[in-house]
């Protein structure tokens, strides 16, 4: 019963494992016919237990960013550390929430969870016991026994957050990890995010489309350029936490909005313009 | 009785349960016309035949040879096909060896098989094996093939997150996500070497059902070989409905759907 309290303790200061992530002249090239630059010279550098999020134009590289520090695309330049060891694939120090299902479905929520676990040698009764304990993390008590497909789209999500913290991975990745999800869902899905990251500290790397979204969870927003991304600027968001609910209406996160709002639309414009010049459409500007 | 009265008994009434019966009266009706039992016997002199067949132990004798054949070739074309289709699914320069060879393989119709497996293994057991395997192979090969090649890299990924190894990867990932398609091929696989192991019978064989309907064919005993059709026909549909019912134990995952 005192599963997630033990494993809090194994965070205590002395032995907490750190979780930076050091991001110097990223570039990444995707394979193909010609190869595509989708990430040019990104340098970042992110501290243990921050929370950090990205935003940018739709196809500017978020995921491509992600995916390259998550292990499983390596980069054509730079340098790419998480805590001073080059990142050389997917790994259980680093965990990854996906936007889409991806979910075992011939497991059960439990056994979901509980997988990774297993794949550390945990033993049955206690990875069971310590799967059982992250479901009612996550508000899933009672719905051990489903399989994916019998939960709801929130509920799957939830088990796909509870099954990448079970290994208390050091780095978390999102990758708009609630962009399917209805207002009201996705709303509590935040909160439950920042509960669990209020316990853990693991250093938390979140991919939004949505500035409110990464206003309210970040410690800092990263703004990429459109395509080829590059770091356009980061804000430090030093809203004050625990962020109530009223907090959006507040006039210092209206002010952060609108300038995110501003970078990320100028990118989107710029991104437009490039398209439309690739495929010679004069389009006639208006002041 | 109002309409939607009328309406609800029709759908509602298990008219499956009239199915045999009926059967049964057409065929009676039929063979009271046509009035010759060796075009066509009537179901009295059928069950008759049954439990004559029955009493003297020839009939259970026949069904334990073809069961015997059918689970034989089934157990070797599964332990062929299953991992053979997987390692192609896994491994390209396998893949590309041998699915030409499937290719034009499979089209082959088992009994097309017959006389060379006469001439290789002689009369008796060995000829059915081998076409009651070469039967199910096919089916099980290519629905497992498919099952390979149908694992998600999202599943894959996300293992690796969790720490999964080489091996667990396998055991976990790789063979759950071919189990349904695999299983599906099993179930073909059986069906179809279930049907082959007649064939084989009545041309390479001196015992089994598919022998006994030839021989009593050649007497002109049709009611034997009706009853040796209807044996058959039943058998089949046994293994059918088992395996529907096993089913929910192999794949649990497919039958909570709410
Ligand atoms: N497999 C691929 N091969 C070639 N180009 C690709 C491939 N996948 C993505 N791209 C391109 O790489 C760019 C970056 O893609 P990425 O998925 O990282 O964008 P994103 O920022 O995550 O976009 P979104 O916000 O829409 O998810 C896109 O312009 C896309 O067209
Ligand atoms: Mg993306």
């Amino acid at each position: 019963m005192n599963v997630v309290n033990d494993q809090a303790e194994a965070n205590t200061p002395s032995l907490r494992r750190a979780g930076q992530i050091d991001l110097r002249e990223i570039a990444i090239h995707l394979p193909g016919k010609t190869r595509f630059e989708a990430v040019r010279n990104i340098s970042a550098h992110i501290d243990a237990g921050e929370f950090v999020s990205i935003i940018g134009p739709s196809g500017c590289g978020k995921s491509t960013l992600l995916n390259a520090i998550a292990g499983y695309l390596a980069p054509s330049g730079g340098s790419l550390r998480v805590d001073g060891e080059a990142v050389t694939g997917p790994g259980p120090d680093r965990g990854m929430v996906f936007q889409h299902n991806s979910l075992f479905p011939w497991k059960t929520a439990l056994h979901n969870v509980a997988f990774g676990l297993k794949m550390n040698g945990v033993g049955y009764r206690e990875r069971l016991a310590r799967a059982e304990e992250f479901l009612r993390l996550v508000g899933l008590t009672g719905f051990s026994d489903r399989y994916p497909a019998q939960l709801s789209g929130g509920m799957q999500q939830r088990v796909e957050i509870a099954r990448a913290l079970i290994n208390n991975p050091r780095v978390v990745l999102m990758d708009e990890p609630f962009g399917a999800l209805d207002a009201q869902t996705r709303e509590r899905m935040q909160q439950l995010l920042l509960d669990i990251w209020g316990r853990f500290k693991p250093t938390v790397l979140f991919v939004t489309h949505d500035i409110d979204e990464a206003l309210i969870l970040s410690d800092r927003v990263l703004v990429m350029t459109c395509r080829p991304g590059q770091a356009r600027e980061e804000i430090d968001i030093d809203l004050p936490r625990p962020r109530p609910e009223n907090i959006v209406v507040s006039p210092e996160f209206i002010a952060l909005k609108k300038r995110c709002l501003a970078l990320v639309r100028d990118e989107a414009r710029k991104s437009l313009i490039d398209g439309l010049e690739a495929d010679r459409i004069q389009i006639p500007v208006e002041a | 009785m109002n309409r939607s009265g009328i309406s609800r008994f029709f759908t509602s009434f298990p008219w499956f349960l009239l199915s045999l019966p009926a059967l049964l009266l057409v065929w009676r009706l039929a063979a009271d016309r046509v009035d010759n039992p060796v075009l066509l016997p009537s179901p009295n002199l059928v069950a008759e035949s049954a439990l004559e067949l029955f009493g003297d132990g020839s009939l259970v004798a026949d069904i334990k040879a073809s069961l015997q054949r059918v689970f034989t070739g089934f157990f070797i074309a599964s332990t062929l096909a299953v991992p053979l289709a997987l390692l192609m699914a896994y491994f390209l320069p396998l893949r590309q060896l041998f699915l030409p060879l499937v290719t034009i393989l499979r089209p082959i119709p088992p009994i097309a098989w017959i006389p060379l497996a006469i001439l290789w293994f002689g009369l008796g057991d060995k000829p059915s094996y081998f076409i009651t395997a070469l039967a199910a192979f096919f089916p099980i090969f290519l629905n497992a093939f498919a099952g390979g090649i149908d694992v998600q890299p999202r599943h894959v990924h996300a293992a690796r997150f969790l720490g999964a190894g080489r091996w667990l990867m396998v055991r976990h990932i790789y063979l759950m996500s071919a189990l349904p398609h695999v299983w599906t091929g099993l179930r073909i696989g059986l069906g179809q070497s279930w049907m082959a192991v007649v064939t084989a019978e009545l041309i390479a064989a001196q015992s089994g059902l598919g022998y006994m309907i030839q021989a009593n064919r050649i007497n002109l005993e049709t009611q034997h070989v009706l009853t040796g059709m209807i044996v058959i026909g039943m058998l089949g549909a046994l293994m059918t409905t088992a395996l529907g019912w096993c089913e929910r134990f192999v794949l649990p995952w497919k039958f909570q759907r709410q």
